[in-house]
């Protein structure tokens, strides 16, 4: 079956195009994923995706680049949240619930209104089968500016996230480096739309990152590690996605998933099992005394 | 001497509650100073207004004479334990490595130099055979001296310290006072929020004394003594210091 698959992939260009792009968006999302967590941003990193909707429902309407108004209506969605938990005293989770189903619940709206042959189902759960070469060469260039920005302010991010303290004493503007963080964010976002779509999204921003979390102690190893589990996920996941005709999306967040588990019970540091295995040891020892 | 830090009539507030009042010292180059006074009696604002973390309501600061703004990056900051996630991704060495960012500037990284630098403050700490730990797996008073090193590395004039010791065995605070004592005896600045009143008179030679207003600033002698000090633990603890 998996010779099925290669051959599959060497005579369709649909395939190789869905590969390409799924294996871009593990790489990017395994990237800025390792940001989003270190920073306690999952839940953000949820809501900025979602408010993503609208910004591509105006785009299409205006007949803009979807990334334009993406990236506006995200960007506005974190100001929202940020400006309530800090004008009142909602706390930052419930601001955050507050603000991105208002503005997912408006794109589903904005969607309907449209009535033109956006399918509001693809938007949601991705078709990496269906990609189109525009949107994998948009995928690889979003792919280029998040992997160099993220290269560029590699210090101050690091920084920024360790120790915010310190870094806003010897002058980093750290609430912008937040929102550039969001921006990234929401370029991440609607570059997975074909691959995973917005509802899942969120999976490959924080399961690869996390299975990485628990395999290093150093900040860029668990960056090279994420996006090759990201990598890995989107494979594994096509090829079923492709062999037993399921949701792409679905298939590749499950095979980050499996590979999570995998980590969470083998992971020589952190894992379940070494763990077990050494209190184990430690209470025989003591037993024996 | 010089004047290292002059605050004058500073007020700070959180949400219309007053966090300090009124508040004025000069401090001179070169001296090693305890902040002391009871929970909540603004200790740790007085340190981050220091650092222009937060907003002042009324008042100035000068650092050697010049604005916040301007000497932030000679001024080192030590963050209280509690407010590092110990889990983070990260070693001892590049902990400390990260102390060099600030006269690095954006872009720039660490070069060779920078690493040798790190290690001879890891060295003075009397960690440096920890390098490769990730800085969960060291002790509470290990820590400390890690981010002691990352001070040092910043090649500040001033170091500021928050509750350098709570939570640290007694090796690693003796090291840690005759590290400040050496920095202070070098003609640097070195400000310390302090909690626990039965060190702070071996270990400093000036006491800020604060409970929201200034209630005493001076010599040790001068400040470190019951009647002086009930003015700002009211009765909380005349019974311990025996007073009244």
């Amino acid at each position: 079956m998996i010779i099925n698959f290669i051959e599959a992939i060497i005579q369709y260009e649909f395939l190789q195009k869905a590969l390409l792009t799924s294996m871009m968006v593990g790489i990017i999302c395994g990237v800025i994923g390792c940001f989003i967590i270190l920073r306690g941003m999952a839940l953000m990193g949820d809501a900025i995706s979602h408010a993503v909707l609208p910004g591509v429902a105006l785009s299409y309407m205006l007949g803009i680049n979807f990334f334009i108004g993406a990236v506006f209506t995200g960007l506005l969605t974190a100001l929202g949240i940020g400006y309530i938990s800090q004008n009142s005293r909602i706390k930052n989770d419930v601001s955050i619930g507050i603000m991105f189903t208002a503005a997912f619940a408006s794109g589903i709206i904005l969607i309907t209104l449209m009535k033109s042959s956006t399918d509001l189902y693809h938007i949601l759960f991705g078709n990496v089968l269906a990609v189109r070469p525009s949107e994998m060469w948009s995928t690889l260039i979003i792919g280029i500016i998040v992997l160099l920005c993220v290269y560029i302010f590699y210090k101050e991010l690091l920084v920024s996230s360790f120790d915010p303290i310190m870094a806003s004493a010897y002058g980093l503007p750290i609430r912008m480096i937040h929102y550039f963080l969001m921006a990234l964010l929401t370029l991440v976002t609607v570059a997975s739309l074909q691959t995973v779509g917005i509802i899942l999204v969120v999976a490959m921003l924080i399961t690869p990152a996390s299975t990485a979390y628990l395999l290093t102690d150093r900040l860029w190893v668990m960056i090279y590690l994420s996006a090759g589990i990201g990598v890995l996920s989107s494979i594994f996941g096509l090829y079923f996605s492709y062999t037993y005709n399921l949701a792409s999306g679905a298939t590749i967040v499950l095979a980050a998933t499996a590979l999570f588990i995998l980590a969470f019970i083998f992971s020589p540091k952190q894992g379940l099992l070494w763990n077990t295995i050494k209190s184990f040891r430690k209470k025989e020892a003591f037993s024996q005394k | 001497m010089k004047a290292a830090i002059s605050v004058n009539d500073l007020s700070v507030s959180y949400n219309g509650n007053d966090a300090l009042r009124n508040v004025s010292f000069t401090v001179e180059e070169g001296k090693l100073i305890g902040i002391i006074g009871p929970n909540g009696a603004g200790k740790s604002t007085l340190l981050k207004v220091l650092l222009n973390l937060i907003k002042k309501d009324r008042g100035s600061i000068e650092i050697l004479g010049k604005s916040i703004r301007q000497m932030r990056k000679s001024v080192a900051y030590v963050p209280q334990r509690s407010n590092i996630d110990w889990d983070f991704p990260i070693t001892v060495m590049d902990t400390v490595l990260i102390g060099t960012y600030p006269n690095l500037g954006i872009l720039k990284r660490p070069q060779k130099e920078h690493r040798a630098w790190a290690f001879e403050c890891l060295e003075k700490v009397g960690m440096s055979e920890y390098r490769n730990r990730q800085i969960g797996e060291l002790s509470g008073g290990q820590q400390q001296r890690v981010f002691l090193a990352r001070a040092l590395a910043q090649k500040p004039t001033m170091y500021f310290l928050d509750e350098p010791f709570v939570g640290v065995d007694v090796t690693s605070e003796e090291k840690i006072i005759s590290i400040l004592k050496e920095l202070r005896d070098n003609g640097k600045t070195v400000i310390v929020v302090h909690h626990d009143l039965s060190k702070a008179s071996d270990y400093f030679n000036e006491l800020i004394l604060l409970n929201k207003e200034l209630i005493a600033y001076g010599l040790v002698e001068n400040v470190f003594k019951p009647e002086v000090l009930n003015r700002a633990y009211t009765n909380q603890f005349s019974s311990i210091l025996g007073g009244e």
